[in-house]
């Protein structure tokens, strides 16, 4: 139904109309400044060779490639545990149990505590457990197994809710040509519920590559290039951390590497854009 | 639905998969209780609130003012975001003309993958520095709130959107009907009704807002103080964590898992009672 069928008569819906318009501009206004404060200063120092060369100077010159491979390498091995795990769970939460039965209540819950807690405490547990615990010190393998922790409830949220949005009938039609559960979900149910899985994916990835706290004390500081997973390895997002805090005169490195974050994340949220957009008709 | 031998191997790995999942949430406690044991057993549970203050080189491990920090800065944030993304909701639902209701909620998407250290880093180099203008040192709460503010407020404003599409259709042709003018509408109907979804996504706000970290941690300045006024230097526990895990040893260390425990009760406090108002808000 179309707003203008309400009327504006009264005092308080101009004061309303007023305090939204206000309210909007405010948002606006801030959206604009801080995105724009960031691009304007750090797209003139980006540069192919900002990209492909090492740090120098902690981080003051030279440029962040051992810091992209490291953020790619973390991101690999948080996708590489948390999908299947991810999947297996939302397969079995959708298709599985009885929705009203105490397991998946139970299950979801234990979920929903998971998706809040504080992403430092997710990095405390990381460095007691993996990297202190089964010794695998500061590494890019305990920051990705950090991170897999983290986007493991979104993931599987997405999943299941793809799974689930997916018409009674598909299962109802599957069980009447006497198909197996393992050929409904590999063959029927997972590749129509593909794009909300993809979604979830892309929006799991920008939620790891904007992650900071978790990092710092499970992949590490060093800003070497990375030779194998169990390298420390600098994230993006803890190389801007430490050069806007610690490293002084490093801002303008800090602006351009704030930049290529900024835009990894505009892209990844115009994908998950494009993705929902296409699949959403066909599905309804 | 008959389960083949394959099948039933399926759905065993599939449980073993979901409950391990679960189990995740389990082992950070676990972990965190156990790295907090020698601190509590050595100090007490009541040197935590009780010390002189926090000087953890002399055994002095009071977390309070780091408390009180964190209090205030989650408190100032949430006061002013939620009014603000709920009004932002409004707006894109009842005053916004189409072809700024689309831009404008894309925007908003935007704003919320931004990463918050991103956010933390425009909070060092524009907003500390204008604050340092009129009041000294300008590291201070008030440029805590203003950035946590920032931060959150996307999500609260995609939430608050979400819950009043979702009762939008259901009530607007009776308020039609009954010739309702738009704030009248909004303000004895559509709002009331939404209450659940808002009251929650308000309350996984807030834990949010005490879980983060790099926000805080750039611009609050770090002092250990209980700040008398918004322009007084403060340091939150998230930030404590963040500034004293590369060094911390023994007891300190497990002084700040018992912050991290602390934290992590909060949240999974308020997560739990934001479960509940959903469930209560749906049987309604």
């Amino acid at each position: 139904m179309s707003h203008s069928a309400f009327p504006l008569t009264r005092f308080r819906d101009y004061a309303l109309l007023f305090v939204s318009w206000t309210a909007a501009g405010l948002i606006v206004f801030f959206f604009l400044w801080i995105v724009a404060d960031v691009l304007w200063s750090g797209l003139p120092s980006l540069s192919w060779s900002f990209l492909t060369t090492t740090p120098e100077d902690a981080g003051r010159s030279g440029g962040i490639s051992s810091i992209i491979i490291a953020t790619l390498m973390i991101l690999a091995v948080c996708l590489v545990v948390a999908l299947p795990l991810a999947l297996g769970s939302a397969i079995y939460l959708a298709e599985f149990m009885r929705q009203d039965g105490r397991a998946v209540s139970v299950i979801r819950r234990s979920l929903d505590v998971l998706a809040g807690v504080p992403s430092i405490v997710i990095g405390l547990f990381g460095n007691a457990f993996f990297a202190i615990a089964l010794g695998m010190g500061f590494s890019i393998l305990s920051g990705g197994l950090t991170l897999a922790c983290m986007v493991l409830p979104i993931l599987i949220r997405m999943t299941e809710e793809g799974l689930r949005s997916l018409p009674q009938s598909v299962r109802l039609n599957c069980a009447a040509l006497g198909l197996s559960k393992w050929t409904m979900i590999f063959s029927v149910l997972l590749p129509a519920a593909m794009p909300a899985i993809a979604a979830g994916l892309i929006l799991g990835i920008g939620r790891a590559i904007a992650e900071t706290a978790a990092l710092i004390f499970t992949s590490g500081y060093v800003d070497r290039m990375p030779e194998s997973i169990m390298d420390s390895g600098r994230a993006l997002s803890v190389h801007i951390y430490d050069l806007s805090m610690n490293v002084p005169g490093g801002d303008q490195n800090a602006y351009a590497s704030a930049t290529v974050l900024v835009l990894m994340l505009l892209m990844i949220n115009f994908t998950v854009m494009l993705i929902s957009r296409k699949y959403k008709p066909q599905q309804e | 639905m008959w389960l083949s031998r394959r099948d039933y191997w399926l759905k065993a790995a599939l449980t073993v998969i979901a409950w391990s999942s679960a189990f995740i949430v389990l082992v950070i406690i676990a972990f965190l209780i156990s790295e907090s044991i020698p601190a509590i057993q050595q100090e007490g549970i009541a040197a935590f609130f009780g010390d002189r203050a926090w000087y953890p080189a002399e055994g002095e491990f009071n977390l309070t003012p780091m408390l009180w920090g964190t209090l205030f800065v989650c408190a100032g944030a949430v006061v002013i975001t939620v009014p603000l993304g709920i009004v932002s909701a409004v707006f894109i639902h009842y005053f916004a003309p189409s072809f700024i209701r689309v831009p404008y909620r894309r925007m908003i998407e935007l704003l919320a993958g931004i990463p918050s250290v991103v956010y933390g880093f425009w909070g060092v180099v524009v907003l500390v520095p204008m604050i340092l203008t009129f009041s000294p040192p300008g590291t201070s709460l008030l440029a805590g709130i203003i950035v946590l503010t920032l931060m959150t407020l996307p999500t609260i404003a995609l939430a608050a959107d979400q819950s009043i599409s979702s009762v939008r259709r259901h009530y607007e042709p009776v308020a039609a009907a009954l010739a309702f003018s738009r704030a009248t509408l909004v303000l004895q109907v559509i709002l009331p009704a939404a209450k659940g979804g808002l009251v929650t996504g308000s309350i996984l706000q807030t834990a949010r807002a005490l879980g983060e970290t790099m926000a805080v941690l750039m611009v609050c300045g770090n002092v250990v103080q209980i700040p008398q006024n918004l322009f007084e230097p403060m340091r939150a526990l998230t930030a404590n964590i963040a500034l004293e895990m590369a060094y911390a040893m023994d007891v300190h260390r497990s002084a700040l898992f018992v912050s991290g425990l602390l934290l992590m009760i909060l949240v999974s406090f308020l997560v739990l009672i934001s479960d509940r108002v959903e469930r209560s808000s749906h049987v309604s």
